[in-house]
Parts: C-alpha cells; structure tokens; sequence
C-alpha cells in the first residue's frame, strides 16, 4: 500500500565501531544488529530470539551491554560499539576468549560471542568477582549447551589472570 | 518490521510538536525493549517512529524539596545502581533490578515500563507505592496524572494522541517511612511477574499512620490496593493487620489464570507478598530490613 510517508525515509548514521567511524545510510526500519552483520559484516553477534531473551546479539554500546535485537539502527547514531570483533588485541585474544577456549566454555559456539562480550565488559567494572556475581551478570546471556559450569569457570580464570597483570 | 518514517526532535517542545502533527500514526521509542518486539511481530505498526532519547532534559534525575524527580529516559539499569536511589528509594530498586536482563536493563526506561502499560509491569507497583505524578506534555499544553490513575487497561493508558510523558515526581522519602516490592517468578531473571507486591508505610511508633499498596498481575492494570491501606491505616503493625490488608487485597484483585499461573495461586501469592511487602517496609522504615534490591 502507497501511502506519502512522513518522517525520514532514510536516515545516515554515524558511529565508531570497533575503534573506527563508520557511516552507512540505511532505512529506520532495521536492528542495530542487521546494521551492524549486514552492512559492516560483522557476523560475531548473533540473532539467537530476536525478541531481547538470549543476549546472543549483546554488543556494547556506549560502555552498556545492550541487545542489538532490540535497538532501532538509528539510535546508533552517534554512539561508540564494541563488538565481539573488537575485543581481541594485537592478533591476542582477550583473556577472557583464552579462557573459554581453554577451558571448554563453549560447544556449538552460537551464544560465545554474547557472552564473551558482556564478560569483557562486566570484568572492567569487577575484576575481582564472586561466582554469584559472575552469574548474575551473565543472567541475560542463554546457553543452550553447556550448562554454565564452565562459562562461570573460564570468566573466573579470565579475571584471575587479569588481576594477575594479564589482559589489555 | 514494517517501514516507517523516523524522527529524532532535540527538545521537549519539538517533540511535542512533531508528535502531534502524527498523533494519529506515531509511536514515541525510549528504550525500544517492548516497543522493537511489538513491531517486529506486527502488534503495533507506526507510521513514524519519534526518538526521544537524543532529548537531554528527560534524563533528569534528582532530589527536590517536592520529591524526587525521574526524567522519562531515566533506565533501569541507572536507577538500580544509582547511590541516591539505593539510599532513600530502595523500592524503586527493588523493582527496576527484576525487569528483563541487564542488557535490557540498559536500554528500558521508566517512562516505557509505564506507558506501555503491562498489569505485569515491575516498576508500576512501586510508583504507586511512592505515590509518583506523572508529568505529561501534549498539544494543550502540560497536566498532571497520579499513576494511580495513569493505567485504563493491558496496553492502555489515559496519554491522549500527541501526549508525552516528560517526568515522574516521587513522594520525597521522609523519616519513619518504608517501601518494598518483591515479584514471584519461577526463575530470578528474564521473567514475569506472576504476582508483584508493592508497599509503602509511615509509622508513628507502633501505628500505620499511612500506607500505600500496589499490585503487579493481578488485574487488568497495575492495582493500587487502597482497601488493603484502609485496612492498615491507623492500626498498630502486628499480625492483625496483615491478615486484614492480605485479605483486602485478595478481595480488590481480579487475577485471571494464565500460562504463569492460576487465578488461585495468584490469590495465594498475593496474600503472602502483601504480608511480606508490608513487613519489609516497616522494617526499612524503622532503618533495617532488606537491603535495596535484596528481594529474594
């Protein structure tokens, strides 16, 4: 159905992802996470609901874990990402990615890069958690496989090392 | 989703006036957390979409003499960390800590978990509680709405088309005064509540002099349950006026049964969680019980 539509038809969005400025010009109608895997092709964060449960689209966003399922492209507009992408550094993998290599916290991988992300985020606010707190903060991450055990372990190991002068 | 139309106004007043030229085929997005979910599925289908997050003066947060004032963009994650908050207004923390999931947290505002006007809401009960004023801007110009009287039905709210809300304005925490929510839910994140308890008291000595209840899930809107604060009113605090409050509470409710509950539990929860909140309020009124955001 045609109809004369009002408001922009277009919008350009202007963002810093991963350290670089993007801009892509794009219709309103779309995630920040199709922006983010379709237009910069950085398929790390993933669409496991769509619907703000699984946290398997988790990016961060201004220094806050959101789910980029749930926020308009748009809203990019001026904001600075972290994507799972972007944390590695140097051709090193962040501590907390070596940890859950190492210690198994993964098996079909779909939810990792979430979790990784919101751990790396969560672990620069605490670098000295409880294992209550490392599973609290990890509440809006689902894992389907692994049954946690070992998510919790590898973020623990990752903050250990860290304390221990590891890491960025 | 369906196309639309998008705007991103800079001021109140812009906001105002470009919502009411669209009044009829606008949806304003804060956080996005129900709204995004709703246009993906098709329940709601906007024609334009005003962003308001790029409007600094909703972000207001802060203590006056007339109360605490909560801009519209306030988050949930902002206000379940903020010292303030965790201070004096522990129920509000009580509450914003149980919606979503942090990710969700940081993105959800006060204003949307009201507007969009769920019974099942967690921060609605604990408005009611603390009494808020919600402060609307339209194309008449502003007015004011005690939340007691914001809410007409699941989705529905009294904001006419063009109306915004710009701010919520809490009864200022006092001496002597308490306020806790607790929700039951099977799981302690990412879920709904199945019933949601929300208290405030004043005491002078031993007696309720005032008191404020509101319930989550029970009824077609957030419930203030003012037979329940009639039955507390002026009573001393003891058994005999939770059996009473409980009662009145169960006897006010409307719950229906759904995929999280029968109507017969939700009495039964509500009848616990009314006891319960209220002997949390008191005890924080008397400078004790749960620390903020400790409802489990």
């Amino acid at each position: 159905m045609l109809k004369e539509r009002v408001g922009h038809a277009t919008v350009t969005i202007r963002c810093v992802v991963n350290g670089v400025e993007r801009t892509v010009t794009t219709v309103p109608n779309r995630t920040a996470l199709e922006l983010i895997r379709e237009d910069l092709a950085l398929t790390g964060a993933k669409e496991g609901c769509g619907t703000g449960d699984c946290g398997a689209c988790t990016i961060i966003v201004d220094g806050r874990p959101v789910n980029g399922c749930l926020l308009l492209a748009p809203m990019l507009d001026g904001k600075t990402v972290l994507t799972v992408e972007g944390v590695a550094r140097g051709g090193k993998l962040h501590p907390v990615q070596q940890t859950m290599v190492e210690m198994g916290g993964l098996q079909c991988g779909f939810c990792t890069p979430g979790f990784v992300v919101t751990a790396v985020n969560f672990l620069e606010h605490n670098l000295n958690p409880t294992e209550e707190e490392v599973r609290v903060a990890i509440a809006g991450n689902l894992c389907r496989c692994t049954g946690y055990s070992k998510i919790v372990d590898a973020i623990l190991e990752a903050a250990k090392r860290m304390r221990e002068g590891e890491g960025r | 989703m369906r196309r639309f139309g998008y705007l991103a106004p800079k001021s109140v007043s812009e906001a105002v006036s470009v919502l009411a030229e669209h009044a009829a085929v606008a949806k304003v997005i804060a956080g996005g957390t129900d709204l995004v979910v709703q246009m993906k599925d098709g329940v709601r289908r906007p024609e334009v979409v005003i962003d308001i997050t790029g409007i600094d003066e909703l972000r207001l947060l802060e203590e006056r003499d007339d109360g605490l004032h909560l801009g519209a963009l306030v988050r949930m994650g902002e206000i379940e960390t903020h010292p303030l908050i965790i201070e004096k207004y522990p129920i509000l923390v009580d509450s914003a800590k149980l919606v979503g999931s942090k990710q969700v947290r940081n993105l959800a505002t006060i204003a949307g978990n009201t507007c969009n006007a769920s019974p099942g809401a967690d921060t609605p009960p604990a408005l009611i509680a603390l009494d808020a004023q919600v402060h609307v801007l339209g194309p008449r110009g502003p007015r004011v709405v005690p939340i007691d009287r914001f809410f007409v039905g699941p989705g529905r709210t009294v904001l006419e088309p063009g109306e915004l809300v710009t701010k919520f304005v809490l009864r200022k925490a006092a001496p002597n005064e308490g306020a806790y929510y607790e929700r039951h839910t099977p799981r302690k994140e990412l879920d709904i509540a199945v019933v949601g308890v929300g208290a405030w008291v004043r005491l002078n000595g031993e007696t309720i002099e005032d008191a404020r209840i509101g319930l989550a899930a029970v009824y077609p809107t957030p419930l203030r349950a003012t037979e329940a604060e009639a039955a507390l009113r002026g009573k001393p605090f003891g058994q005999a006026a939770l059996d009473a409050a409980a009662l009145a509470a169960v006897a006010q409710a409307r719950p229906i049964s759904d995929v999280r509950g029968s109507a017969d539990f939700r009495r039964w929860l509500i009848d616990v969680l009314v006891r319960r909140a209220v002997t949390n309020a008191v005890a924080r009124a008397r400078g004790g019980g749960p620390r903020a955001g400790e409802t489990h």
